[in-house]
């Protein structure tokens, strides 16, 4: 019941008669994100109705590009100007070279990558076969290491986010639709409990800066609700792809908190979870932050 | 030459070990939230403690809180309320208690307390993301504490 904390601060700062510039007050900037691709515009969802696994904090979720400044926001128009494209195209050139030791390509078995289509926005989902959850490293990595007979890609290598960025593309514009119900269920419950856990010697939640505190900011940092819905996200202070998982890490440890690894069974969890906060949204592709 | 980096050894040396006559964070006694004696005996330094409050790896104050009297320190945050006139509000000992241990004052605020080293779930080795050491400093010494204190007290309307 953590994220009952606003009001009871709210409580506590009225009764010492404090001015009350802690509340968030969110001012994501107003603004449409019409696409230019190679050839049509598209539209994509970036303010949506709150799901209902935050309908009780939220009225509406927004992309983290509303909390990004215009230069930022004006990058993710046109596929020309937006830099993850570059690792978009090297997903696509691992994803049709003979990699594997007996020559296997992912072309071979899957064809164009367009064969992708729709799997980003339901990611990540537990496995039917093996009742285990899966984020969209997992199912590379099983290809990978069982059907090419390659060592696995590290969880957050060039390789892997090229190849996640070509698959994020081919559900570009779709919503997002994790699965929260079912087998689903006990992971999702799972990685509620990390995103309102106070982590670190800050003792600071996920909660605390994207559910209490976005649209405030956090020294220069407009802090937005935290979506995946723009993942990968090619980062310019990092001038290079940023995974979830990667994100992940960085938020607990800005927290001077022991992290959890990259592809942990609680960063998957924790994956699942925030996923889900952001249904509705249109997956972007790859988005563009700083 | 030398001496000099002698000097900034020894600086550097006296940050990072508390004096042996300080208050333990543990052994702080707090009233109401506040705390009463002084956690190092030493006077605070207003100066002193203006530089902790803006630096990012020490108490980064203006992370959350706006301060109108520190009109060059730029991206001042504002998801805490603006300390102006905070010494106003808040007498010595409760500005000395708030900063080493918000908690006791706030009930549930995400204010991190700044003297404290244990309570913590998951705690870290600083911002590298890897565990704690065993015996794991506060963020703040005692005397850095005391040196925001000091300048908490400069803020006055
Ligand atoms: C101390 C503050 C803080 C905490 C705690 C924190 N974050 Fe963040 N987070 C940030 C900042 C700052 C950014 C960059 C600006 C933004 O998008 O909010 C960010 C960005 C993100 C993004 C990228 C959003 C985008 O569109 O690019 C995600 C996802 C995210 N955080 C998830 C989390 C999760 C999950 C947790 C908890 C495990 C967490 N954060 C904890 C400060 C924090
Ligand atoms: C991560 C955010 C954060 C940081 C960093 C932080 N504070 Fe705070 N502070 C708060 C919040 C939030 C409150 C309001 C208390 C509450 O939760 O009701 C507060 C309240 C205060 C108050 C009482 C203000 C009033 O008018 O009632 C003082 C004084 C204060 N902080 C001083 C400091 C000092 C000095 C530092 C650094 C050494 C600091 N804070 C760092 C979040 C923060």
């Amino acid at each position: 019941m953590q994220h009952r904390r606003t009001t009871r601060n709210l409580a506590v700062a009225a009764a010492l008669g404090l001015a009350l510039t802690g509340i968030a007050n969110a001012d994501p900037a107003e603004d449409t994100l019409e696409v230019t691709t190679d050839d049509a515009t598209i539209t994509l969802t970036t303010t949506a109705p709150a799901p209902a696994a935050v309908a009780d904090v939220f009225d509406t979720v927004y992309s983290g590009w509303h909390f990004r400044d215009p230069d930022t926001r004006d990058m993710q128009r046109d596929d020309f100007d937006n830099p993850g494209m570059v690792f978009v195209d090297l997903g696509q050139e691992k994803w049709d070279e003979a990699i594997g030791t007996n020559g296997e390509s992912c072309a071979g078995c899957h064809e164009g990558p367009e064969s992708m289509a729709g799997l980003r926005a339901v990611m990540p989902q537990v496995d039917e076969a093996t009742g285990k959850l899966m984020i969209m490293e997992d199912y590379i990595n099983t290809c990978v290491t069982e059907r090419m007979g390659l060592e696995k890609w590290g969880t957050t290598s060039g390789d892997m986010k090229n190849m996640l960025a070509l698959i994020s593309m081919q559900s570009r514009g779709m919503p997002q639709n994790v699965a929260i119900d079912g087998p689903a269920a006990p992971f999702w419950e799972q990685g509620k409990e990390i995103y309102y856990n106070r982590y670190g010697q800050l003792e600071m939640s996920c909660a605390t800066c994207h559910e209490d505190n976005y649209g405030n900011y956090i020294r220069a940092d407009h802090l937005s609700q935290g979506q995946l819905s723009g993942f990968p996200v090619y980062r310019l202070k990092d001038a290079g792809l940023v995974s979830a998982q990667q994100r992940f890490v960085g938020c607990v440890r800005d927290t001077r908190a022991e992290t959890f690894k990259a592809g942990s069974d609680e960063f998957k969890a924790l994956e699942l979870y925030v996923a889900s906060r952001g249904n509705g949204l249109s997956v972007e592709g790859v988005g563009v932050r700083h | 030459m030398k001496s000099q980096l002698w000097l900034a050894s020894l600086v550097a040396l006296s940050a990072a070990l508390p004096a042996a006559a300080d208050t333990a964070p543990g052994d702080v006694a707090y009233t109401d939230g506040a705390v009463a004696v002084s956690l190092t005996g030493v006077a605070g330094d207003a100066a002193a403690g203006a530089k902790v409050m803006t630096t990012r790896s020490e108490g980064n104050c203006v992370a959350c809180h706006q301060i109108a009297a520190m009109p060059d320190v730029p991206f001042q945050g504002d998801i805490a309320p603006a300390l102006d006139g905070v010494a106003d509000r808040y007498d010595e000992a409760q500005l000395r208690g708030i900063v080493s241990n918000a908690k006791m004052s706030f009930e549930g605020t995400f204010m991190p307390a700044f003297y404290k080293t244990t309570g913590f779930i998951r705690p870290g080795d600083a911002y590298s993301g890897k565990a704690a050491p065993e015996n794991l400093p506060p963020i703040l010494t005692g005397q850095q504490i005391e040196d925001v204190v000091a300048y908490l007290l400069t803020l006055k309307e």
